[in-house]
């Protein structure tokens, strides 16, 4: 499974890119393997004001629906346009082009309480 | 409590995910549910079905006794025949939908729900007349479905012989010196077998169905594939609760029989007008996969909900069916599925959603 080094991670499958005080989310390698075929995301709303570790979006396979937790709190500042045509894309491209949203950090102490890497990594390995 | 098949082994090491189904353990997917659903429609899929239970009537009388249990004709099937029938309680409640097998002039093979493999015995044991013998034998026998365009080629690559061109057949035939009952029926809409096969042989079987090219598939598959030709589940389609009449199966029911359990209250039920029917409803706008139990909206307000629902693989659109008071279970009527609070444009439709030529 990939798990880029320059991300960090949530404990739910979530991961989180960092630039100028925006985080971009999304899930991991591994959870969009154990989702497999995505076939609808459904993504917060612009505008919308989130507590970390609360579900801010719905991805959903074939067989069921998930919620998707904000790794951090802030307030939805973009959504990614191209899933509503091609949400496969959290398949194909996790960590790129399947991003779901961006959120505007209102508290960056808040990563240091997420996993790193190889925190990660041991977590789905066990 | 949880069981396996025969061919558990082979789910796993084929990267088959296992998941709990009416207390089996058995596979969903394998390579993913929508490449599953595809090689089904394109070419061929195989099924593990064994944990289906297999009844055997057989005895002087069988044709009635049976006549008297289910809902659609016996008496009329030929040696060799088959065909899709339900079993109800005496409201004309749903017990068990299935398909008796004509095997000889008193000799019949009854496939039933794996869920509801014990309440069927039960309800059986309990009608039991002198002269019928009766026998729950599902402990004995894997079975394994091959649906697709191709089916027809592999069951000849497998089996050495053709496959009866007409559904709803049954023929015995050998692989690797086994009994196997081959069966012209199946739950997708497809072209192709199921083989009911003694346990032993099982595992071989799968094996050279996978090599005559049969993909392995999982529950998941057979669910979109079932719910695009709206078959009906029990269990979330069909219940207790609900007439074959209302669930729109009034094709099986044979009510100019002499008599079978729960024909008085279906009689009663035409005769006074049926309340709601099973209807097919496809989403008119981009939507979320449908799931059961979404509620079903009208004239704003919520009349009913969705016991079965799916994205459709081969349509490309959500689908579902939900018993909707016949006022508006009519072709066209316009209506709409809520999910996550937010309601989405459906129409009924005619059955099935996936139309054949």
């Amino acid at each position: 499974m990939n798990v880029p080094d320059d991300l960090k991670y949530a404990e739910s499958h979530e991961w989180i890119r960092i630039e100028n005080g925006i985080g971009t989310v999304g899930i991991t390698d591994h959870a969009q393997a154990e989702l497999t075929d995505i076939v609808f995301v459904e993504p917060p709303k612009v505008g919308a004001v989130f507590a970390a570790k609360s579900a801010a979006a719905v991805v959903e396979s074939v067989k069921a629906a998930s919620d998707i937790y904000t790794p951090v709190s802030g307030e939805v500042v973009e959504t990614n346009p191209a899933l509503e045509s091609n949400p496969a894309l959290l398949n194909t491209d996790p960590f790129v082009e399947g991003w779901i949203f961006k959120i505007k950090l209102s508290d960056p102490g808040e990563l240091d309480t997420l996993k790193t890497p190889e925190a990660y990594r041991a977590q789905i390995s066990e | 409590m949880s069981n396996r098949t025969s061919l558990f082994d082979r789910h796993v090491s084929l990267g088959g995910r296992i998941v709990d189904f009416a207390g089996w353990e058995m596979p969903v997917q394998y390579s993913g549910i929508l490449d599953e659903h595809r090689a089904v429609r394109e070419a061929a899929g195989a099924f593990d079905i064994s944990h289906m239970g297999e009844f055997f009537v057989s005895g002087e009388g069988s044709t009635a006794w049976l006549d008297g249990l289910l809902t659609n004709r016996v008496a009329k099937l030929a040696v060799g025949e088959a065909q899709y029938t339900l079993m109800l309680n005496e409201r004309g409640g749903v017990i068990d939908d299935l398909i008796v097998y004509r095997l000889g002039d008193e000799e019949y093979l009854l496939i039933v729900n794996a869920a509801k493999i014990d309440e069927d015995a039960a309800w059986l044991g309990a009608h039991l007349r002198e002269g019928i013998v009766f026998a729950n034998r599902s402990d004995e026998f894997s079975a394994i479905a091959v649906q697709g365009p191709i089916a027809r080629g592999v069951f000849q690559t497998v089996f050495g012989e053709a496959l009866p061109v007409d559904r709803n057949r049954v023929i015995k035939a050998q692989f690797e010196g086994a009994d196997t009952f081959v069966v012209t029926t199946g739950y997708t809409g497809e072209d192709g077998f199921e083989a009911v096969i003694p346990i032993s042989a099982a595992t071989a079987l799968w094996d050279a169905l996978i090599a005559a090219g049969a993909k392995p598939c999982g529950l998941g598959a057979r669910d979109t594939l079932r719910l695009e030709m709206c078959y009906p589940l029990n269990g979330s389609d069909l219940s207790p609760e609900r007439t074959p009449l209302e669930a729109g199966l009034g094709f099986f029911v044979d009510l100019a029989k002499d008599d079978f359990i729960g024909k008085s209250a279906l009689a009663a039920q035409k005769s006074a007008g049926l309340a709601t029917r099973l209807t097919a409803i496809a989403v008119t706008e981009k939507s979320p996969p449908i799931r059961s139990h979404y509620p079903v909206w009208t004239h704003g307000e919520a009349v009913s909900e969705t016991c079965s629902g799916a994205l459709s693989p081969t349509l490309g659109h959500g689908i579902a069916m939900a018993y909707l008071p016949v006022a508006i279970a009519k072709i066209g009527q316009e209506v709409e599925i809520e999910v996550r609070g937010k309601r989405y444009k459906a129409s009924v439709v005619k059955k099935p959603f996936l139309k054949r030529n």
